[in-house]
């Protein structure tokens, strides 16, 4: 720490040279890292590419790669044995042929809902959920917080199974627990029918994943320093509008983030459909989403072959869409978003 | 030192034992079905080696869902086994085509089996059989004898008996009149419309008549299983669109349920499972006296590795497998799957008996939309498997499903485009 003075003495020293190699000398001690910016004149900068180098080629053989490859397969098809370069036909068919462009369509709007259902019913209660926890007043809020959040590490396959029994018309507990009320006219199997199958579904997913948003807005909240709550109480802002006027402002980046983690999320659901539903996503297609869809193209089901090709070009347009929504909320969203320094 | 001699006698040993089987043939089998794993070991391959001294045989399966991918990979990397359990139709025709499968032609043995068995592993002409046929699955209906007593049912012949049936045990509300959900979709499709369907189109005159392209499944016979299919919908238990294929077979082995619309594959799982006498009834006619048909579908088979070694060995174990010594094995230790030859087996399971009688009294037939049918998209099988869903539901008309049917089917097949 003694070197800045120093160089502050060379300033008054009036001499340049003195002043630069100075500095110079300063932070090879102080930092090193201007020593490598020293040494690069030298010799060409290797021990990035070598530090870099793990890490891409990971990246690159597990996801670049095989990314790059699917949409590379998705130009191709399949015709008496061999492959042939077709172009973009596959996603002609996939938008335009009657037959696939009904599933499609079927699909990403079960998608939609799918997303829409997380998000208005999932991250409100998350959020609220964070807010009630982080209330210093509260009891046991550790026991709940775990509670809340154990779900989020179950398998898809034991909440699928789960939630198949609880509501199962037979053997569950759901219609036994609506008749100890009263209410056994409300129960419906409700999995086996096209109407509230997927919003069943996405209500399933709902409860196994609110810990995510939670645990990301109790984290935020957190961390609002205590002095400005305060200050807020000083100028007559307590209770709930302290959460809207001040809280709510404060974790609106950690919303956004949660936003778009739940759309990435849900446009590559698969599991719990497939789990809980198969791979033809019954009744009637009504739980299809483009996970279940593409899955059953490109890796076939009972007497239907799978075809890569095809698959691969739905995986395309997942790839695409996931692309685009994350690029609105990137570009149309997260730059517009006031951010306040804590 | 102690470890080298171990190593020494270790190799000792394998060079001894090396020498000992040195004019052995070692015959690998390639299967799914692990689960008869210890019935190979201890009953089908002592028998046959008893029988033919220097060729032995190893029985290695894989699991059920990556059997055909497993398979495929070994196939094509040449270290397959030399003999290869085959799945029915275009899966095992696959291999066939890639030159995978040897022709067996010429194997005499395959006279023991009739065309119907043979139409799994054949090229689509029949001109060429690649595999053996070992075991067909029949459908039909198991039900509780002790349930029938108690409430004076007889075992329904018609259709009308049938539905006579289903109503008085509705009516008595002691049991569950039918267990079946369609919350799986494809018991709908197998144990529902392929069941009782070949009444209908006639059997194999109404399949093959589909697959020529002189019949369409906008006809009365193949819109018709559906409007009886309708009428099941409430003799099938409360909650049944969400009921699972597990949740079917323990209603019934609970004895809850009266009647089940089976697959005989079932019997050995329910004679364990159940406390109550069983019985089966086949699929019941329109009038008394009909001509009865059952699906009576091919389910394994077991063909040659092209690339085998030893294709002498590989021909006398599948010469072996055609013969009754085989079918009377694994009849016996597998009730529910019956062999396929001509020469008819003695079973000892009273419910496989029953089952198998069906054979002298009926037609039999496969599922229609196996062979041929189901290679385009959309998948006719598939789509049966929901448009029974839809019929047994009342989501849809027979007619609108038949319709429907038919639109998808004409799209890629070329036989039912005029």
């Amino acid at each position: 720490m003694s070197r800045p003075l120093q160089t502050g003495k060379a300033i008054h020293a009036n001499d340049v040279s003195a002043f630069a190699q100075d500095i110079n000398e300063a932070s090879r001690l102080e930092t090193g890292k201007s020593v490598q910016k020293h040494a690069s004149r030298r010799r060409p900068r290797l021990h990035i590419a070598v530090f870099l180098a793990p890490a891409v080629l990971i990246y690159t053989a597990v996801m670049i790669f095989p990314l790059a490859n699917t949409l590379r397969l998705a130009l191709y098809s399949r015709i008496d044995q061999e492959r042939v370069f077709t172009g973009l036909a596959n996603f002609q068919t996939l938008f335009f042929d009657p037959i696939w462009s009904e599933q499609f369509w079927n699909a990403l709007g079960n998608n939609f809902w799918f997303f829409l259902v997380h998000m208005l019913v999932q991250n409100p209660i998350g959020i609220a959920l964070a807010a009630i926890l982080s209330h210093p007043r509260l009891r046991f809020a550790a026991l709940y917080r775990s509670a809340i959040f154990i779900p989020t590490i179950l398998s898809f396959v034991i909440v699928g199974f789960a939630w198949k029994l609880i509501l199962s018309p037979i053997w569950g507990i759901a219609p036994s627990m609506l008749d100890a009320v009263g209410l056994k006219s409300l129960f419906a199997p409700w999995l086996g029918k096209e109407e509230y199958a997927l919003t069943t579904l996405a209500l399933i997913s709902v409860w196994q994943f609110i810990g995510i948003p939670m645990m990301l807005i109790y984290a935020a909240l957190l961390s609002i320093p205590e002095e400005i709550l305060e200050a807020g109480e000083v100028d007559g802002i307590t209770g709930m509008g302290a959460f809207w006027k001040i809280k709510l402002p404060l974790i609106l980046p950690s919303i956004g983030i949660i936003s778009i983690l739940t759309f990435v999320g849900n446009f590559n659901a698969f599991d719990l459909i497939y789990a809980s539903q198969g791979a033809l996503a019954g009744p009637d297609f009504s739980t299809d989403i483009l996970g279940t869809f593409m899955y059953r193209t490109f890796f076939g089901f009972q007497l239907q072959l799978g075809d890569p090709h095809m698959g691969s070009a739905i995986a395309g347009a997942m790839f695409a869409i996931i692309l685009l929504g994350v690029c609105i909320y990137l570009f149309g969203v997260q730059t517009r978003m006031r951010r306040y320094q804590l | 030192m102690k470890r080298k001699t171990l190593k020494a006698v270790l190799t000792a040993t394998t060079l001894t034992a090396t020498a000992s089987w040195a004019d052995d043939v070692t015959l690998t089998i390639e299967s799914w079905r692990n689960d008869d794993l210890t019935l190979w070991q201890d009953k089908i391959i002592p028998a046959f080696e008893a029988k033919h001294p220097g060729i032995r045989v190893k029985f290695t399966p894989s699991a059920p869902p990556e059997y055909n991918a497993v398979l495929n990979s070994k196939l094509d990397a040449g270290s397959a086994g030399d003999l290869i359990t085959c799945r029915p139709f275009d899966a095992s025709l696959a291999l066939f085509q890639a030159g995978h499968l040897a022709d067996l032609g010429d194997l005499d043995a395959m006279s023991n089996f009739s065309d119907v068995a043979k139409s799994a592993w054949q090229t689509d002409d029949g001109s060429s059989s690649f595999c053996v046929p070992m075991a067909s699955v029949i459908h039909g209906f198991i039900y509780n004898a002790d349930a029938f007593a108690e409430l004076g049912i007889e075992v329904p012949k018609t259709e009308a008996d049938f539905f006579a049936a289903l109503e008085k045990i509705s009516e008595d509300g002691s049991y569950i009149p039918m267990a079946m959900g369609t919350n799986d979709q494809w018991e709908a499709a197998t144990m529902g419309y392929n069941n009782i369907g070949p009444n209908y189109w006639k059997g194999e005159n109404g399949r093959r008549a589909l697959i020529a392209g002189e019949q369409k499944l906008t006809d009365e016979a193949w819109t018709a299983p559906y409007a009886t299919l309708a009428k099941w919908s409430p003799y099938l238990g409360d909650g049944y669109e969400a009921q699972t294929y597990p949740d079917s077979q323990n209603l019934f082995t609970l004895g809850r349920a009266a009647i089940y619309p089976a697959g005989s594959w079932e019997i050995s799982g329910f004679n364990t499972l159940a406390d109550f006498k069983m019985g089966a009834f086949k699929p019941p006619v329109q009038n008394a006296g009909d001509t009865c048909y059952i699906s009576d579908h091919t389910d394994i088979g077991i063909g040659m590795n092209a690339s085998t070694d030893n294709p002498e060995a590989a021909k006398a174990f599948l010469t072996w497998v055609a013969s009754p010594e085989f079918a009377a094995i694994f009849g016996n230790a597998l009730p529910g799957f019956f062999p396929l030859s001509k020469e008819p087996v003695e079973l000892e399971d009273p419910l496989a008996k029953e089952f198998v009688s069906w054979r002298g009294e009926c037609e039999s037939t496969i599922r229609s939309t196996y062979q041929i049918l189901s290679r385009g998209t959309p998948n006719l099988e598939n789509e049966t498997w929901g448009a029974s869903v839809a019929a047994i539901k009342g989501t849809a008309s027979p007619e609108e499903l038949g319709t429907k049917l038919q639109d998808g089917l004409a799209s890629w097949y070329a036989p039912q485009q005029n």
